[in-house]
């Protein structure tokens, strides 16, 4: 039997009326790849920045038995951690970005990044700075320095949302590796091919709460079944709107500017009819 | 607990940063060519009188510091947490393997140590200027102006760094800075001659306002310093001499010395409150 080496309890986030995280529980074994995986706004970047602790929330967090609350800096220490936004300090180049946060790493002097770089193809560039970096770059520089303390845990924000194709292809096969080689992992999604490629495990969240927790093929499962409407709506009448729908028995959840309401594919139009007979204008509508 | 290494790491980090920062390097040739003009028009008028030194030099320079420091200080300060959070690097560097406390001790240190740098250029310079000119008098008075200067450069840092942890963007912070230059610089004066005039202040309630701005404290250490009265500051100046006696400067630099640590202190609370976004 495995040991979870995340352990996820009741957590909870709010930013003053919105619950961005609403009474979440799961965890996580060693060696295991977990997808979060939802809309924007689900709540998935947030569940990443409270595993760092970042920010502060409700509930329990534990990280190799240790209370990331109480012991912030060394769960830290354990955790490779790559932002969705790619920012460093644009002036230093490649090599002071990595010399700086090695030593905040507590790598000792001296310590030899050539083969971390020659294979994320970085060693060529070393001498830029990284404002000079593609975006691609940025991301293996990014992965570079997740990975400089060879930490046992990944966490990974939408981790090929500024990739082309072919970089895309080939991080995702780096982190299969990684994750081969016994790294547990967790990254942020809303690509299914990203998922299927990477993931033991999918957690759904939706509005912040954990819709699902089952394999990939059982989203995909799940995601076939469904069509996601997204409807934008004047602030006041997203209240009313979410009551409309969910006294109508939809899965609903307030989703930005609006809702994001769950109905079956021959059924897109119900959700906008509801809300037309309740008197409450729908401003746009995107299908997912 | 706190690794002093860590807050070493960041310390070296944000004095390169100053050194970087276009801003910074403006305020601080700005404040060595005053200081350099302002020496040179000292030895001109007074030097054929044998009135020139560091003695005159100090008196002139008062004015300027009370004028540019607090501006370093305080715009300095100010994108030391907001323009990094505005960045996203805040996140970045707060989802290592250190805490809020090193960050901020590392931030205090390091731009404390850019904003002494700059200074001591300016002064070293102008030092410079006077002696190679003959005018060696008074060397005592110019280094303890030095000395109160660096402490109110660090008091304005300090208040920056406070508006920079309850601000989400750098303008916004910058923004508010400037208020409080204002505010201390040309609204302290005014507003305490209008408060005891309205308030009808006694003698020992006027100097106690005084005290609470510390453009105001640094001004009565470096006017004492310099001529160890205070009758150039009227009657509250006379009042304070009388009360205090050599106990004045102590008390003056130890509340200089309180401006630095409380809004440093409160910096952590407001940080750790609204944490890295």
């Amino acid at each position: 039997m495995t040991t979870p080496i995340i352990e996820v309890n009741a957590l909870t986030k709010r930013f003053g009326a919105l619950t961005a995280v609403d009474d979440l529980s799961f965890t996580v074994d060693a060696g295991e790849a977990v997808a979060l995986w939802g809309a924007n706004g689900a709540g998935k970047t947030t569940v990443l920045r409270c595993l760092l602790h970042l920010i502060p929330f409700e509930g329990q967090i534990a990280v190799d038995g240790i209370d990331v609350r109480q012991r912030g800096k060394i769960v830290r220490r354990l955790i490779g951690f790559v932002p969705q936004e790619l920012t460093f300090h644009d002036d230093l180049t490649v090599a002071e970005t990595l010399v700086f946060y090695a030593r905040l790493k507590k790598l000792p002097t001296g310590h030899d990044f050539t083969p971390l770089l020659t294979r994320l193809e970085l060693d060529e560039h070393v001498h830029k700075a990284v404002r000079d970096l593609s975006g691609g770059l940025k991301q293996r520089l990014a992965l570079a320095l997740a990975l400089l303390a060879d930490p046992p845990i990944l966490l990974l924000d939408e981790p090929t949302s500024n990739l082309d194709i072919r970089a895309r292809e080939d991080f995702l096969q780096f982190v299969r590796e990684l994750n081969g080689a016994g790294k547990t992992l967790i990254f942020s999604s809303h690509r299914l091919e990203e998922v299927r490629a990477l993931a033991d495990r999918v957690l759904l969240l939706e509005g912040g709460r954990l819709a699902l927790a089952a394999p990939p093929r059982e989203l995909e499962r799940r995601l076939s079944e469904t069509t996601t409407l997204h409807l934008a709506l004047l602030p006041v009448t997203i209240d009313p709107a979410l009551r409309v729908l969910s006294d109508h028995g939809l899965p609903v959840s307030r989703n930005g500017h609006g809702v994001r309401v769950q109905v079956p594919p021959d059924a897109k139009a119900e959700p906008l009819r509801l809300l037309h007979d309740a008197g409450i204008d729908v401003q746009d509508f995107t299908l997912e | 607990m706190i690794d002093f290494q860590n807050v070493f790491i960041l310390a070296q980090k944000e004095l390169r940063d100053a050194r970087r920062n276009r801003w910074f390097l403006l305020y601080a040739l700005a404040f060595a060519a005053l200081a350099l003009g302002l020496a040179w028009m000292a030895l001109r008028g007074a030097g054929d009188y044998g009135l020139a030194g560091f003695g005159r030099t100090s008196a002139s320079l008062i004015n300027l510091i009370l004028l540019i420091v607090p501006l370093m200080g305080l715009t300095l300060g100010a994108l030391a947490l907001a323009g990094e959070r505005e960045q996203g690097t805040l996140l970045y560097l707060l989802a290592q393997p250190i805490n809020q406390a090193e960050l901020l001790l590392g931030k205090a240190i390091g731009l404390g140590l850019a904003l002494v740098a700059a200074l001591s250029l300016g002064f070293g310079l102008t030092a410079l200027l006077i002696a190679t000119n003959g005018g060696a008098a008074d060397v005592g008075i110019y280094l303890a102006l030095l000395g109160l200067a660096s402490l109110l450069a660090l008091v304005s840092l300090s208040v920056g760094m406070l508006i920079s942890s309850a601000t989400a963007s750098g303008a916004t912070a910058v923004g508010i800075a400037l208020f409080v230059w204002l505010l201390l610089v040309f609204f302290g004066d005014l507003g305490l001659m209008g408060s005891a005039v309205v308030m009808q202040f006694d003698i020992d309630q006027l100097f106690l306002a005084t005290l609470a701005n510390p453009l105001q404290l640094f001004k009565i250490a470096a006017v004492y310093s310099l001529r160890n009265n205070l009758e150039a500051l009227g009657p509250a100046g006379i009042y304070a001499l009388r009360t205090y006696g050599d106990q004045l400067v102590l008390l003056l630099v130890g509340l200089l010395v309180a401006w630095v640590a409380l809004p440093l202190l409160l910096t952590g609370v407001f940080f750790k409150r609204r944490g890295v976004l």
